[in-house]
């Protein structure tokens, strides 16, 4: 039996310039990445004002990326992405499998030895990135998950067990620059510096972790018809395990994602992923507005008010 | 006669470049050593003397970060060359050849396939953990696959005489343009040495550079522009990119001159969008596109990225080069030229152990206190620490660190260094010297300069060469044959009729913004000086005549010159040299010098100098609590000084389009400052009184006029003709507004676009302005008078704003280019 869920989502970002931009440049990262748990069934991006230039590739780790130019003066600018996706059951049957830790550091370190597909490209995410800078306190932080000979796994588990009880989800208390010992020190933050955080401790250990952007269903309160826009983006951490693979962790809701995350695409960091990243020529001061709906695929959502 | 080398100490355990371990003088260097022991040190300190004041003259700096001694410092060269026969040099550059060539397949190989890493001969951790390595840039063709266009490689002597490579510079390797400009000063100061040793020239490496570029760059049959693209004045060898910019031929620009449009790089020029065909940079690879490096990059191109990945641009050398900088990869190197090459490396490199690996680290950990420990990453805040400075403690915490992430490490042999005779004012002395090597790609592979930087220790028994550290430099020369077809500097190509060039086509359109803002400040801060020096003089004259000072003091509030406050004199000395006061003479004077300095490849020498001395001057004002007589004293200073600067932009520069530009910008700041004073004036109590309209003549600089012409006192009429009206005098308003006119007629032709404006309404509303009707022995008497004043005021500001609106639209036409007439791109 393969369980699997279908979802719609709708993630709408809206810039309101206080000043025209005469030029612009932006890349969006809102088309989810093919995986073996999860396919695409519709994708559609909606762009206002129409781009100068619009080109749909890969980036280099491997995720959809679009390319955006707009060389004409204007003073909005609005992104909607419309998907249809299925997810698949994947999360692993048991952590007590894996082998201890030990042996997981020791097969990543450099030995001169040749390396597989597979080896070459979790060496890519073991090392510094410009969110994830690597101090001693992130690894100290996390020595007492790693216990002698525990299997890799678990101990991966019971820190992003120390991450969910010892951190408070703040959406006030960060920004994207906010460093991360500084993240550590106050103890609270939200699902992008949980995730971050997560990786510096993995990496710092000498593990190989990247930072997996996407969605999340969430449940309205009971009682209560579920919202347009009431749901955000939403950000874990996967790990390379040598004989299984990589295994995903949610430090923010201490889970390991399966039906209700759905992936968008992954990095070294939020860097690498972040849904729309762009440079713009003028246009002063600007927030934008996003709204991200995410239901149930026949579910209906309220319009809020 | 002394002999200058009698007391020249004898080599000791390190190599000598002079003199072999018997201290006898090794052959390559008996002419120069000769002529050594026939020189008195009078001769040789006048020599050094002749070294130093070219440096002076040719401007050639380096910048010290956060150097307590301004930024600019002259830059260190001793008059000794640093000698290497032929037969030696073969060796020492088919092995920099041969270690740029295999570098360059490393480049492609990282980029491309990831071979050495899928194979185990280069550690993943140690590139894909170096901040240069930059993902997006996977995959990524080059033109004529040549990743490295430029390289530059460390070298230092040990006791054995042989050249080890202690690093590689491949991402912007900086000082080749140094080595030549210290040729070009010792080559003088020792013309006959120069000439008997046969030494070898460099000027075909640069060709072979130019050549280069303009043949790889992507062109597609349109004649190659290349530019240099530099971080800014700020920048440690901003000098130097000036000057190789200047060799090159090639435009001088920083990324805000740069433009990304449809897939392809665009310079800003006055002219609209030219295309830019390839990029030498001198900024480093993160810093490149802030779309897709580093985000808070303000120095790249947004979009290059993309551009390269396209093909439509060559960038020198290749985004991410840098990567190989590493100290880590020096010990990877012989096996990969092994596997690669099937040739062992002609140089060896200083023994070096990255960490990442734990037999290596355990190896490096048992002996720290011998060696020195690096960063691997340039990411790292991490100095480099010598174990033989630490105590056991010290060693211990190393050694945590080391092991906390082992493969951001590398521990080194520590450099041994030969030593080479130096001139230190008073004698002989031997310093320790390091030597870097430069290499470019040719058509036929890497070809090598045939002479380089030697890098001097700034101590006797330093053991460290570095210019951040206060060392100095030498030029290297490389004796014996001359290879055919070398030619001292200057290009190949002749130049005929047709190649004539009459105007610079690739002005950056910021280059032209900073000279309009130079005239405009310069006009201002002359403007600001005369407003103050009548203040001064009325406030030290007190009481003699009190209109007169109420009048001047009411025009320097008015005019913005003169901040509000309760003591005069106090905010006379604000007005003058006030921190707070934005509009004070010295924050103007502050920016006169930013915009001068955003322009100095356009100024002369000698304007440059004029410059120089002006903040020199205003800096000394600063340290010392001057009484008003030493104020005076500075303004008028400060005024002849600026009158030069007035007498440089009128005779010393080309009349091309900067030029026309920064004229303009000084009429129209003198236009503004005139129409807004007189306006002041005429509303003020001044009108009638002589000893105002004394200050009012000399604020017009036009006293020396009105005297000549009329012997009298000042009267209202006569004045406000010689300020408003006449013609001739080239500080009358009419003036200003007529020279603007004019170039603005110029502007219209050349961009075959007229600008729309008011002032030549106005202009003509002026121009009919009867003074007759000031005359208060006509119709309506002294009231009639007033009105007429009131109105003629009125007239003054409309023109005054009209000039300040003209400003604005120049500036977004020509410099923002996001006027419709500029958003066309051209290619040529």
């Amino acid at each position: 039996m393969t369980a699997s869920a279908r979802y719609q989502i709708f993630h709408d970002t809206q810039y309101r310039y206080a000043a025209p931009v005469s030029l612009a440049q932006q890349q969006a990262h809102l088309w989810p990445r093919e995986c073996a748990w999860q396919r695409c069934l519709f994708q559609e991006l909606d762009i206002q004002p129409e781009p100068s230039r619009r080109q749909d590739g890969l980036d280099v780790f491997g995720n959809p990326l679009t390319r955006l130019a707009f060389e004409r003066p204007h003073t909005e600018l609005q992104v909607n992405a419309r998907l249809l996706v299925e997810v698949f059951a994947h999360a692993p049957h048991s952590l007590a499998e894996s082998p201890p830790w030990e042996q997981v550091v020791a097969q990543l370190t450099y030995h001169g030895q040749a390396l597989s597909e597979a080896e070459l490209e979790a060496a890519a995410y073991r090392v510094e990135s410009p969110f994830v800078r690597l101090k001693q306190a992130f690894a100290d932080y996390a020595e007492d998950c790693f216990a002698p000979a525990r299997p890799f796994l678990e101990a991966v588990a019971a820190l992003m067990d120390k991450i969910f009880r010892e951190f408070t989800y703040d959406g006030e208390a960060t920004l994207v620059a906010t460093p991360l010992l500084e993240v550590l020190e106050r103890r609270r933050g939200v699902c992008q510096d949980f995730a971050h955080l997560m990786l510096a401790c993995l990496r710092a250990r000498g593990f190989a972790a990247r930072y997996v952007s996407g969605y999340l269903l969430t449940q309205p309160p009971p009682g209560q018809p579920r919202m347009i826009g009431a749901d955000a983006s939403h950000a874990w951490v996967s790990v390379y395990c040598p004989q299984l693979g990589w295994v995903d962790f949610d430090p923010t809701n201490n889970l390991l994602p399966d039906l209700q995350h759905i992936t968008l695409a992954w990095g070294r960091d939020f860097a690498d992923v972040s849904p729309l990243r762009g440079v713009i020529l003028g246009g002063g001061s600007h927030d934008p507005e996003v709204r991200v709906t995410v239901l149930p695929a026949g579910e209906v959502a309220q319009a809020q008010i | 006669m002394p002999d200058l080398l009698a007391d020249y100490p004898r080599p000791d355990a390190t190599y000598h470049e002079m003199l072999d371990a018997g201290g006898r003088v090794r052959p390559h260097w008996q002419r120069l050593h000769e002529s050594l022991a026939r020189s008195t040190p009078a001769q040789l300190q006048q020599r050094q003397a002749l070294v130093e004041r070219q440096i002076q003259e040719n401007g050639v700096t380096y910048n010290v970060y956060a150097d307590p001694q301004g930024s600019d410092r002259p830059w260190a060269l001793d008059l000794l060359p640093n000698l290497i026969d032929a037969e030696e040099w073969q060796g020492i550059a088919a092995g920099v050849a041969q270690r740029a060539g295999l570098l360059n397949r490393v480049l492609a190989d990282l980029y491309g396939p990831q071979q050495l890493l899928r194979d185990g001969l280069l550690p993943a951790e140690l590139v894909f953990g170096h901040n240069n390595f930059l993902w997006p840039c996977q995959g990524v063709q080059v033109p004529g696959d040549t990743w490295l266009h430029l390289y530059a490689v460390d070298l230092a002597r040990a006791p054995d005489g042989r050249w080890w490579v202690l690093a590689d510079r491949t991402q912007a390797p900086s000082g080749a343009g140094y080595a030549l400009e210290n040729r070009q000063i010792v080559s003088r100061v020792l013309p006959e040495l120069y000439r008997d040793l046969r030494v070898q020239y460099l000027a075909g490496f640069f060709r072979t550079l130019q050549e280069q570029l303009r043949e790889q760059a992507p062109s597609e049959g349109e004649t190659p522009l290349v530019v240099l693209l530099t971080p800014g004045r700020f920048n440690e060898t901003y000098f130097e990119h000036l000057y190789l910019a200047r060799q090159l031929g090639f435009p001088l620009v920083e990324g805000s001159d740069l433009t990304v449009r449809d897939d392809t790089l665009y310079l800003k020029t006055l002219d609209g969008l030219q295309r830019v065909h390839a990029l030498l940079r001198r900024l480093d690879d993160d810093f490149c596109d802030p779309l897709e490096l580093r985000t808070d990059s303000a120095l790249g191109v947004p979009g290059l990225l993309e551009v390269v990945r396209q093909g439509r641009v060559l960038v020198a050398n290749a985004l991410g080069s840098g990567v190989l900088e590493s100290p880590g990869l020096l010990g990877f190197m012989p096996a990969i030229a092994e596997q690669w090459l099937g040739e062992e490396l002609l140089l060896p490199s200083i023994a070096t152990w990255w960490c990442g690996e734990p037999p290596v680290l355990e190896e490096a950990l048992g002996k720290l206190g011998e060696l020195v420990i690096k960063p691997a990453f340039p990411s790292q805040s991490f100095e480099p620490v010598f174990g033989r400075d630490l105590d056991e403690e010290g060693l211990k915490a190393l050694a945590e660190r080391l092991k906390a992430r082992p493969y951001a490490y590398i521990a080194q042999e520590l450099a041994q260094l030969s030593q080479s005779p130096v001139w230190d004012g008073q004698g002989l002395q031997p310093r320790a010297i390091g030597m870097r090597v430069y290499a470019v790609a040719s058509r036929d592979g890497y070809r090598v300069l045939p002479g380089g930087l030697t890098r001097v220790a700034g101590q006797a028994g330093a053991e460290v060469v570095s210019m951040q550290r206060g060392g100095g430099s030498k030029d290297t020369w490389v004796l014996g044959e001359r290879a055919q077809g070398q030619e001292p500097w200057h290009w190949s190509k002749p130049l005929g009729v047709r190649d004539l060039i009459r105007s610079d086509p690739y002005l950056p359109s910021r280059v032209v913004e900073n000279l309009f803002w130079f005239g405009r400040y310069s006009e201002r801060c002359d403007d600001g000086a005369r407003l103050l020096r009548v203040l001064l003089e009325q406030y030290v004259d007190d009481g003699d005549d009190p209109l007169a000072l109420q009048a001047a003091l009411a025009l320097g509030e008015q005019t913005g010159w003169l901040p509000p406050g309760e003591r005069l004199e106090e905010r006379l000395r604000e007005a003058l040299l006030g921190d707070e006061w934005p509009y004070s003479l010295r924050s103007n004077l502050q920016r006169l010098q930013w915009s001068a300095s955003q322009v100095r490849g356009k100024l002369s020498q000698e304007n440059w100098q004029a410059l120089v001395e002006l903040q020199r001057e205003a800096q000394a004002l600063e340290s010392r609590d001057s009484d008003l007589g030493e104020l005076l004293d500075f303004l008028n200073r400060l005024l002849l000084q600026l009158a030069a600067l007035t007498g440089f932009a009128l005779d010393d520069m080309t009349r091309d389009d900067g030029w026309r530009f920064l004229m303009l910008g000084r009429r129209i700041e003198r236009l503004q400052f005139l129409a807004d004073s007189l306006a002041a004036f005429l509303r003020g109590a001044g009108a009638r009184d002589q000893a105002a309209l004394e200050w009012l003549l000399e604020l017009g600089n036009s006293i020396i006029t009105y005297r000549s012409r009329y012997l009298a006192a000042p009267q209202l009429i006569p004045v406000l003709d010689l300020l408003l009206l006449d013609e001739q005098n080239p500080h009358s308003l009419r003036f200003q507004l007529h020279m603007v006119e004019r170039s603005l007629g110029a502007l219209d032709e050349r961009f075959a676009t007229p600008l729309e404006h008011r002032l030549t309404l106005l202009a003509g509303q002026l121009e009919a302005f009867d003074l007759g009707s000031l005359d208060a022995r006509t119709l309506f008497g002294e009231s009639g008078v007033q009105a007429v004043l009131q109105g003629l005021a009125d007239l003054l500001q409309t023109i005054s704003g009209a000039a300040g609106e003209l400003s604005d639209r120049l500036a977004l036409r020509h410099f923002a280019h996001v006027d419709a007439v500029s958003q066309q791109t051209l290619s040529s």
